[in-house]
C-alpha cells in the first residue's frame, strides 16, 4: 500500500506498483488535466509538481511515491487564478490547449526559483515541452507577464 | 469513381452540390442530442432558429421529418440565455469562439449570456469536416444570417408589443429599444411573442454594415480559456463512463501486413489485462477503416499498454514490406525527369527552355511527415441495445458516424458521435479509423471501451503527408526576366488511400503548384506518377507544403543566379496587377472548383500577391545588413484561397542549429472575423513550418516506419522558436479565404532562403537536420 497526497488530499494505492503516476492520476483519480503526450518524458504534457518541483508524471512509478506530495494543474491554485493562469488567459496563449497544463506547471516551477526570468531562463526551463500548435512566442510573453505581476 | 472525389476540396464541392439540391424549406430530422436539448428548450418556451443553405426557420417542438438540412442553430431561452451550436470541431483554430461571436454580433446578443454547445455528427449540418481551412469561408454568410434572423424576430416582437412599426425599434445588447421613447424589452421577455411571429422574409434581414459590428473583425478572447488553463477542459481521453475498459492495439507494422500467429499468454498474465480481441484488417487501401490488429482490453491504460507490449505476433509483411525511403526517393527522382501530365500549360515551355540562352535547374525533396499532434489518437465507444455512442476528438464527426454505421452494419440513426476538444488535429483526426476501433471493440465485449494510441502507435500508423520530389527549370533572360517555367511534381496521392493504386492527377496541382501567380509566358506544370506504399492523408496545408517549399526556394535560386535582390526579383516575377480566372487561362484537367469554390469566385489577383510581399518587405527590415550566420529569406504563396508572404530571419549557430528569432508575415484572406486567432494561426504556422523544414521526417525501412517518438521525430521547441512574429492582416470586405493552413507553405521556403542568406548553403532536401554542420568552414 502506497500512501501519498494529491492536491492536499491523502490517497492510498495498492495496484500495480510499476504504474506511472500519470495513469494513476488520470485513470484512478479522474484528474485528467495531466496529459499523456509521449510516455517517455520528451513532451512535458504530463508535468506535475512533486514536492513542489516540476516532474514528468509518466516517469514516476507509484512504487517511488510513498509519502510524496503531488500537485496537479487542478491544484495549482484554489480558484484557478495563479498569476500564470491569469497571464495565459490575458495573452490568449492556448490554441488547442492540450499541452498547456504541463506548460503552466513547468513555468510555475521556473518562477518559484527565478521570479524574473529572462529569455534564456525561459528557453532552458521550457525546452522540454512541445506545443505542436506553436504557441511558444505567447508562452514566453505570458511567463514574462506573470513575472511582472508578481513584482 | 473519380479518385479525386476524396481530395478535401473536391469533397467540399460535393457537399456544396448536395446542399444546393436540398429543398429550401421544411423541417429536417434532428439528431438526438442537440435535438433533445433544443426541443426541450423549445418545449420550455424558448425560441430556436435553424439556419441552413435554404434560409432560416424556426424549430418547432413537434417537428417532423423532411429533407431540409440546417447546419447551425441558435436558441434563446425565456431567461434570455442564448445557446449557439458549434458544428465545427475545435482544434486550436478558435472556431468555438469565432463562429458564435459572428452570430451574437449580428443578433445583438450580450456575449456574456451566450453559451456554446458542440454539435454531434449529423448530415443536416452540411459539411462538419473541419479541414481545408473552410469554417469561416464556407459559413460566414450563414452565421450572419442566423444572427440577423433572431434580431429581426426580437425587433418584430417588441414592435408588436408596443404597437409601433418595426422601423421604430432596434436591438441593442440583449434588448430591443424603442427609439422615440427609450422603452426597452429584454430578449428573454420577448421570446414567447417572437415564437408566434412569422419568420422574417429574406428582404427583412439586415446584415450589419461594417461600422455597426461590435466584435467581427476585432479581438475576442477564446471561450475555453478557463477550462484549458485549469485542466478541466475535456479532450478525447478525458471522457469516462461507468464500467469503461481501456484498449491498446498492436497494429500491422507494414501497410497491409497480416497476422501469421499470436502468442497471447504473456499479455494475459499482466495484472489488469482482461481479454485479447482480434480486429480484422480492412482490405487495402482501407480508406477510413481500422488497420486491424490485436487489442488488449484492460482495466486501466497502464495495464493495456503493458499487455500490448507483452504480445508476441508474427506478421506477414505483404506487398509493402519492401518499401524503403532511399530507394523510393530514387524512383521519385526518375519519375520527375520525364514529362508528366500537365495541370497547367501555356505557350511552349519545352521549346522556350531549349531555345533559352540561360536556364536554371534544381530538384527538391520533401519527406513523409506525420501530424504528431500533442493528443495521441483516442476514442471512447459504448455499444448497447443496438446503438453505438462514441466520444472522440474528431475533425469530422459526420464521416465518423457514417463510417461506424457502415463498419458495424448499423443504421446511421443508431450511431451518435460526440465531439470533444481536439488536442491538435492537423488533418489526422479527419479520418475515423481510431473511432471505428473503439466501436468495434465495445460491440465485441459488451462494455464501454476507450481505445488509447501510444505516441509510437500514432507516429507509426498515421495517414502520412506525401513524400515528394520536384524538378524545376526556368529560362532566365535579361534583367532577371523569367521566360519559361517548368515544374514537375511527383508524390503518392491521397486518392490512393481510397482507391487502389490511384496516382496523383493534374487537378491536384492546384493545391499550390499550377496556380502560381507568375508573369511567365511559357509554362508547363506537370504531375508525375508515384505509387503509394503506405496510407497517405491530409496534413495541415497538404500538397502546398512541398509545392510551396520547392517553388519558393527555386524563385530565390533564380534571384541569386540573376544577381538580384530576392524581393525585387519576386515582385518582377509577379508582374503587373491582373485578375486571372485560371480555369479559363491555362489549367489542364482541372476540376470545376478550386478548394471547393467556383474558380470564378476566386480569380488569381496578383495585386494581392504583390501587396503581401510589399508588406513583409517594408516591415521586416529587409535589406538592412546582418552578420554572417544571420539572414533573411522571403517567399510568397497562395493556398486555401489566401495570399501569404513571409520574411523569416534566421540565426544559424556554429553547430548548424537554426533559430528563428523573427518572422514577418502578411496575410490577405478577405474578411477576417477574429484577428487575434488569425494571428495565432500565423504564429503557429511559423513554428510548424520550422518543424517541417528543419526537423521532421518519417522514413521507411522494410515497409516499417523508422521513427517512434519525439526523440527521433523531432519538432520545433521553445529555444529555436520566434521571439517576434509580426503579423499584418490585410483586412478587407472581400470573400473570406482560409486561415489555418496557408501560413505554412511560404514559411518553409522563407526559412530555407534565410538559411542560404545566412550561410551560403542551399537546402534542396528536407529536413535541414544536420545538413548545416560545419557550414562556417565551407566555401560560399
Amino acid at each position: 500500500m502506497i500512501t501519498l497526497t494529491v492536491n492536499g488530499v491523502p490517497r492510498s494505492f495498492d495496484g500495480d506498483p510499476t504504474m506511472p503516476l500519470l495513469w494513476y492520476l488520470r485513470d484512478e483519480l479522474a484528474l485528467t488535466g495531466t496529459k499523456y503526450g509521449c510516455g517517455v518524458a520528451q513532451c512535458g504534457a504530463c508535468t506535475v509538481h512533486l514536492g513542489g518541483e516540476p516532474a514528468r508524471a509518466c516517469q514516476l512509478p507509484m512504487s517511488a511515491l510513498e509519502s510524496a506530495e503531488i500537485v496537479t494543474i487542478e491544484g495549482l491554485h484554489p480558484e484557478g487564478e495563479h498569476p500564470l493562469q491569469l497571464a495565459w488567459r490575458e495573452i490568449d496563449v492556448p490554441q488547442c490547449g492540450f499541452c498547456q497544463p504541463g506548460q503552466i506547471m513547468q513555468a510555475a516551477g521556473l518562477l518559484k526559483h527565478t521570479p524574473k526570468p529572462g529569455d534564456q531562463d525561459i528557453d532552458t526551463a521550457m525546452n522540454g515541452h512541445i506545443c505542436r500548435c506553436g504557441t511558444y512566442p505567447r508562452i514566453r510573453a505570458a511567463i514574462k507577464a506573470a513575472a511582472g505581476e508578481r513584482a | 469513381m473519380n479518385t479525386n472525389d476524396f481530395l478535401p476540396w473536391a469533397r467540399r464541392a460535393a457537399a456544396r452540390r448536395a446542399a444546393a439540391k436540398a429543398p429550401a424549406t421544411g423541417a429536417g430530422p434532428l439528431s438526438e442530442l442537440p435535438r433533445r436539448a433544443f426541443l426541450k428548450l423549445a418545449g420550455l418556451g424558448g425560441l430556436v432558429i435553424a439556419v441552413g443553405p435554404g434560409g432560416s426557420r424556426r424549430v418547432e417542438a413537434a417537428e417532423g421529418a423532411s429533407a431540409w438540412e440546417p447546419h447551425v442553430y441558435v436558441g434563446v431561452a425565456s431567461d434570455g440565455t442564448v445557446t449557439i451550436t458549434c458544428h465545427r470541431s475545435e482544434m486550436g483554430q478558435g472556431i468555438r469562439t469565432t463562429m458564435p461571436m459572428i452570430i451574437a454580433d449580428e443578433m445583438e446578443a450580450d456575449w456574456s449570456r451566450c453559451r456554446v454547445e458542440q454539435a454531434v455528427g449529423d448530415k443536416k449540418y452540411g459539411s462538419q469536416n473541419t479541414d481545408g481551412s473552410t469554417s469561416i469561408r464556407d459559413f460566414l454568410p450563414a452565421y450572419r444570417e442566423a444572427g440577423a434572423t433572431v434580431r429581426a424576430l426580437m425587433e418584430d416582437a417588441a414592435a408588436k408589443q408596443w404597437g409601433v412599426s418595426a422601423s421604430e425599434v432596434f436591438a441593442r445588447q440583449h434588448e430591443v429599444v424603442h427609439r422615440a421613447s427609450g422603452r426597452t424589452l429584454g430578449f428573454g421577455a420577448l421570446v414567447a411573442s417572437a415564437r408566434s411571429l412569422p419568420m422574417p422574409p429574406p428582404a427583412r434581414l439586415r446584415i450589419k454594415e461594417p461600422a455597426e459590428r461590435r466584435w467581427q473583425g476585432k479581438r475576442m478572447p477564446s471561450i475555453d480559456l478557463v477550462p484549458v488553463t485549469t485542466g478541466t477542459a475535456v479532450f478525447g481521453a478525458d471522457v469516462r463512463l461507468p464500467g469503461m475498459k481501456v484498449a491498446v492495439i498492436a497494429r500491422p507494422p507494414v501497410w497491409g501486413a497480416t497476422i501469421v500467429s499470436v502468442d497471447e499468454s504473456a499479455a494475459l498474465k499482466v495484472p489488469g489485462v482482461e481479454r485479447i480481441v482480434r480486429i480484422p484488417p480492412a482490405a487495402l487501401p482501407g480508406a477510413y477503416l481500422p488497420l486491424g490488429g490485436v487489442a488488449v482490453i484492460a482495466r486501466n491504460t497502464w495495464a493495456a499498454l503493458r499487455g500490448r507490449d507483452a504480445l508476441k505476433i508474427n506478421w506477414d509483411a505483404g506487398a509493402n514490406g519492401a518499401h524503403e525511403s532511399g530507394a523510393y526517393r530514387a524512383s521519385l527522382e526518375t519519375s520527375i525527369r520525364s514529362p508528366g501530365a500537365p495541370g497547367r500549360s501555356s505557350g511552349d515551355a519545352a521549346k522556350a527552355l531549349a531555345a533559352a540562352g540561360k536556364t536554371v535547374v534544381a530538384e527538391y525533396h520533401v519527406p513523409y511527415l506525420s501530424h504528431a499532434q500533442m493528443e495521441p489518437l483516442t476514442a471512447l465507444a459504448r455499444f448497447a441495445e443496438g446503438r453505438l455512442e462514441a466520444w472522440a476528438p474528431t475533425q469530422s464527426p459526420y464521416d465518423a458516424r457514417a463510417t461506424i454505421a457502415e463498419y458495424l452494419g448499423l443504421d446511421e440513426a443508431k450511431v451518435t458521435v460526440h465531439v470533444t476538444l481536439l488536442g491538435g488535429g492537423f488533418g489526422r483526426k479527419s479520418k475515423p479509423d481510431y473511432i471505428c476501433e473503439a466501436a468495434f471493440l465495445s460491440k465485441e465485449i459488451g462494455a464501454p471501451v476507450r481505445v488509447q494510441w501510444s505516441r509510437e502507435d500514432d507516429l507509426r500508423n498515421s495517414y502520412y503527408h506525401s513524400v515528394s520530389a520536384h524538378h524545376l527549370e526556368a529560362a532566365l533572360g535579361e534583367g532577371g526576366k523569367v521566360g519559361a517555367w517548368l515544374h514537375r511534381s511527383a508524390y503518392p496521392s491521397i486518392s490512393a488511400t481510397f482507391a487502389k493504386d490511384a496516382l496523383p492527377t493534374p487537378d491536384e496541382l492546384s493545391n499550390g503548384a499550377s496556380d502560381v501567380p507568375w508573369d511567365v509566358p511559357d509554362m508547363s506544370i506537370e504531375v508525375c506518377p508515384a505509387p503509394a506504399h503506405t496510407r497517405i492523408g491530409w496534413y495541415r496545408s497538404v500538397n502546398a507544403i512541398h509545392h510551396g517549399f520547392a517553388i519558393g526556394s527555386f524563385v530565390d535560386e533564380l534571384a541569386h543566379t540573376a544577381g538580384m535582390d530576392p524581393a525585387d526579383f519576386l515582385l518582377q516575377l509577379i508582374g503587373p496587377d491582373r485578375s486571372v480566372d485560371l480555369y479559363k487561362n491555362g489549367l489542364v484537367g482541372a476540376s470545376e472548383t478550386y478548394y471547393g469554390a467556383p474558380w470564378a469566385e476566386h480569380p488569381l489577383e496578383t495585386a494581392r500577391v504583390r501587396g503581401v510581399v510589399e508588406s513583409v518587405r517594408r516591415r521586416s527590415g529587409w535589406g538592412a545588413p546582418l552578420p554572417r550566420g544571420r539572414g533573411r529569406g522571403i517567399a510568397v504563396h497562395r493556398s486555401f484561397l489566401a495570399y501569404v508572404a513571409v520574411v523569416a530571419e534566421v540565426e544559424v549557430l556554429a553547430d548548424g542549429t537554426v533559430l528563428l528569432p523573427r518572422a514577418t508575415v502578411a496575410v490577405d484572406t478577405g474578411f477576417v472575423v477574429n484577428p487575434d486567432r488569425a494571428t495565432s494561426q500565423m504564429e503557429g504556422a511559423m513554428v510548424m513550418a520550422m518543424s517541417n523544414t528543419l526537423h521532421s521526417a518519417i522514413t521507411f525501412a522494410d515497409g516499417r516506419v523508422q521513427q517512434s517518438n519525439y526523440g527521433d521525430y523531432e519538432v520545433a521547441r521553445m529555444r529555436a522558436a520566434p521571439h517576434a512574429v509580426d503579423v499584418e492582416i490585410i483586412q478587407s470586405e472581400g470573400k473570406s479565404g482560409g486561415i489555418g493552413e496557408p501560413g505554412v507553405p511560404p514559411a518553409g521556403a522563407a526559412i530555407a532562403n534565410a538559411i542560404f542568406a545566412a550561410t551560403g548553403v542551399r537546402v534542396r532536401e528536407l529536413p535541414v537536420g544536420k545538413q548545416l554542420a560545419g557550414w562556417q568552414n565551407r566555401a560560399t
